[in-house]
């Protein structure tokens, strides 16, 4: 009867930086919604704002970086309002984030179990040690690790395998969001390969939501079920993953997917001209217009907003009415 | 003739301190050749410990090979003196992995492409070693006015990386090794190296040695592959026949974790067989015995010699011993220019 309610629901949110150079403006109004068991691709260059969206999420950027308006919800909780106390609690409960680099996230003077027991007694007090173990061993074994691995410090693993620990940790106590940043990036393609199928099977069985973010369109192809592509610190289009790849709307989302390789456009380059811009002197109207093969007259001066097309796709673009249709360059520029 | 450069079955061992026996062969008995009259692109291709950035050390004479030869132009580059060492520092150019890396934060850019000109005599003026920086970073598609006296935190990653491909450039080499050059670059920006990459290997005719883990990038460039598994080749060939059609079961476990960004090629048909595994194996046979699928008896007695399985692909498995083997010094033989 009733359409499943979104487990995460982004509003509105606004992150700057304040430098010497000025004010930079690294996530504008971004809002983005997320439902139970949807797993989320999120991409874009870098300096587009994608690892501040996931810190601003989690509510942990730091100074200079301020977050300036917006509400993040997990189900009914507010994030950006609850007390700081109990933000911590919901870390790794509700939402938790699983960062890049997991080679360096370890302690590498703790043991593995002594590294996780610190996360899941922070969080339930209340469980016994033996409780606790029995949580450690079961992560673990998720995520295909052997148990003796708990007695293990971080020197003693492969990459792979502390990838999968970072991920055991950030499942250990069943949040409803987990946010994965660039989770594979320092991998080879096989070990990838595996530390994503352990993410995929986790999901899958504790019924999360999942944002993985990257700039590695394969990866993305295969493992998510919507792609979000950032710019400038905006969502320029959100849509389902096999519309994104056979049929992308937003200009900079075509530029991206185009510039891909494949197994059949051998010896293809196509590079997406031009230069990220500044996010301090972004530029005026739509931020991709300096770079944009199609940009109008109105795009340099009115800023698009992110549309709701009838299909369910999410594009921020000048050149699609509200149904997603093309609009005829002459009669923009004359309105 | 005398080929360009040349790895006379060169092995690579590292010791940990004097007293520990542990020993890591980083390169196993490899032969290689790069001709004068034909400029190739070789992709070098394996996972982490694989031994490639080795092979690339190597090959710039960084550090010394165990056993084995590496020669240029028929010299023993360990050798080299006078003359003949500076031919092969200014003809031998690399570009590495880290774009931000290479720079001093305190100079501008000009400083990277000033110092090789001063270094080499390549200008007799100013106004000379102006002309040639032109030169080098137009080849690369990049605007002299656009990077020239600015400061490399001003550029982006690509930028940074195509001036060091200029750099290289300027020195006029046979001879470039890229480790990994496009790896910490933005995917949208790959593409406008790469093109840089090829068209020094085209319009220069310098041989390019392209070091990477990335077998979509390597497939795009290159016109022959080595694989290697922890210092062993495991297939050879042209990049066409070992990407579409791979015969090594590591290679095809290699092929099929892919992440193709095309939504209708789904990756991971093969199961992967733990790498956890491998410790404390013993190191007799086939270095991927302990993960292969297939793995029989022998394999785990003598390493598999080369089988030619094609005109141009070689694989070293026992899979293919109906094959005939191909002596590892004739490696080259399956790899076209």
């Amino acid at each position: 009867m009733t359409q499943p309610s979104p487990v995460l629901r982004v509003i509105d949110l606004q992150v700057s930086y304040y430098t010497e150079a000025g004010r930079a403006l690294a996530l504008d109004h971004a809002s983005l919604e997320l439902y139970p068991g949807e797993k989320l691709g999120m991409v874009g260059e870098s300096g587009c704002g994608k690892s501040t969206m996931a810190l601003a999420m989690m509510r942990m950027i730091k100074p200079p970086g301020r977050i300036e308006g917006g509400q993040v919800f997990v189900g009914d909780t507010e994030l950006t309002a609850l007390p700081e106390e109990q933000m911590r609690k919901a870390r790794l409960s509700l939402i938790s984030y699983i960062p890049q680099g997991a080679m360096n996230s370890l302690n590498p003077v703790l043991r593995i179990e002594t590294q996780m027991r610190d996360a899941i007694k922070e969080h339930k007090p209340e469980m016994s040690d033996a409780e606790v173990q029995e949580r450690i061993y079961s992560a673990l074994e998720s995520v295909e690790l052997r148990r003796s691995v708990a007695r293990m410090y971080p020197h003693e693993l492969s990459g792979g395998m502390k990838q999968r620990v970072c991920i055991a940790i950030g499942i250990s106590l069943s949040p409803k969001v987990i946010i994965a940043d660039e989770p594979t990036s320092a991998l080879d393609v096989v070990t990838q390969r595996q530390v994503m199928e352990t993410l995929d099977r986790v999901q899958r069985q504790i019924g999360s939501a999942v944002i993985l973010i990257g700039h590695d369109m394969g990866l993305m192809a295969q493992f998510v079920d919507k792609v979000a592509v950032m710019y400038a610190g905006k969502f320029t289009e959100i849509s389902p993953v096999r519309d994104m790849f056979t049929d992308p709307m937003h200009p900079y989302a075509r530029a991206l997917i185009e510039s891909l390789p494949t197994l059949d456009n051998k010896g293809v380059f196509k590079g997406i001209p031009g230069l990220a811009p500044s996010l301090i002197r972004r530029p005026s109207g739509c931020a991709f217009h300096p770079r944009c093969a199609h940009a109008m007259e109105v795009c340099r001066t009115v800023t698009p907003t992110l549309e709701r097309l009838p299909n369910g796709r999410l594009v921020s673009c000048h050149l699609y009415d509200h149904q997603g249709s093309p609009v005829n360059a002459e009669r923009r520029t004359a309105g | 003739m005398t080929p360009l450069l040349e790895f006379r079955n060169v092995t690579k061992i590292y010791t940990k301190g004097l007293l520990s026996r542990a020993a890591t062969t980083a390169l196993d008995d490899v032969s290689l050749k790069i001709e004068d009259d034909r400029p190739t692109i070789l992709t070098v291709a394996g996972e982490s410990g694989s031994g490639k950035t080795t092979l690339a050390m190597l090959l710039l004479g960084f550090i010394p090979p165990t056993q084995g030869k590496i020669l240029y132009k028929g010299k023993d580059i360990a050798r080299l003196q006078g003359e003949d060492r500076i031919t092969f520092r200014k003809e031998v150019q690399a570009v590495f992995q880290d774009p931000f890396a290479v720079f001093n934060p305190f100079y501008t850019v000009d400083h990277l492409l000033t110092v090789p000109i001063e270094k080499f005599r390549l200008a007799r003026n100013k106004s000379e070693a102006r002309d040639k920086m032109d030169e080098a970073l137009s080849a690369v598609g990049l605007r002299p006015e656009d990077v020239l006296g600015r400061f490399p935190h001003q550029l982006s990653g690509g930028q940074r990386q195509r001036i060091n491909v200029a750099r290289a450039l300027l020195l006029k080499p046979r001879v470039l090794v890229a480790d990994e050059p496009v790896s910490m670059v933005d995917a949208s920006l790959r593409a406008t190296i790469l093109e840089s990459l090829r068209k020094l290997n085209r319009e220069y005719g310098i041989s390019i040695i392209y070091i990477t883990h990335d077998l979509t990038t390597a497939y795009h460039v290159a016109s022959s592959i080595i694989v290697l598994y922890r210092g062993s080749v495991m297939e050879a060939g042209d990049i066409e026949r070992v990407i579409r059609d791979p015969q090594h079961p590591y290679t095809r476990l290699l092929i099929d974790s892919i992440p193709w960004p095309d939504i209708n090629r789904k990756w991971g048909q093969t199961e992967i067989v733990a790498r956890e595994q491998e410790h404390g194996s013993v190191e007799t046979g086939c270095k991927f015995a302990s993960r292969c699928p297939f793995v029989m008896d022998k394999c785990r007695q003598a390493p598999p010699p080369l089988y030619q399985v094609a005109d141009k692909q070689a694989a070293s498995c026992y899979l293919y011993d109906q094959q005939p083997a191909l002596a590892r010094e004739r490696l080259s033989e399956v790899l076209p220019a």
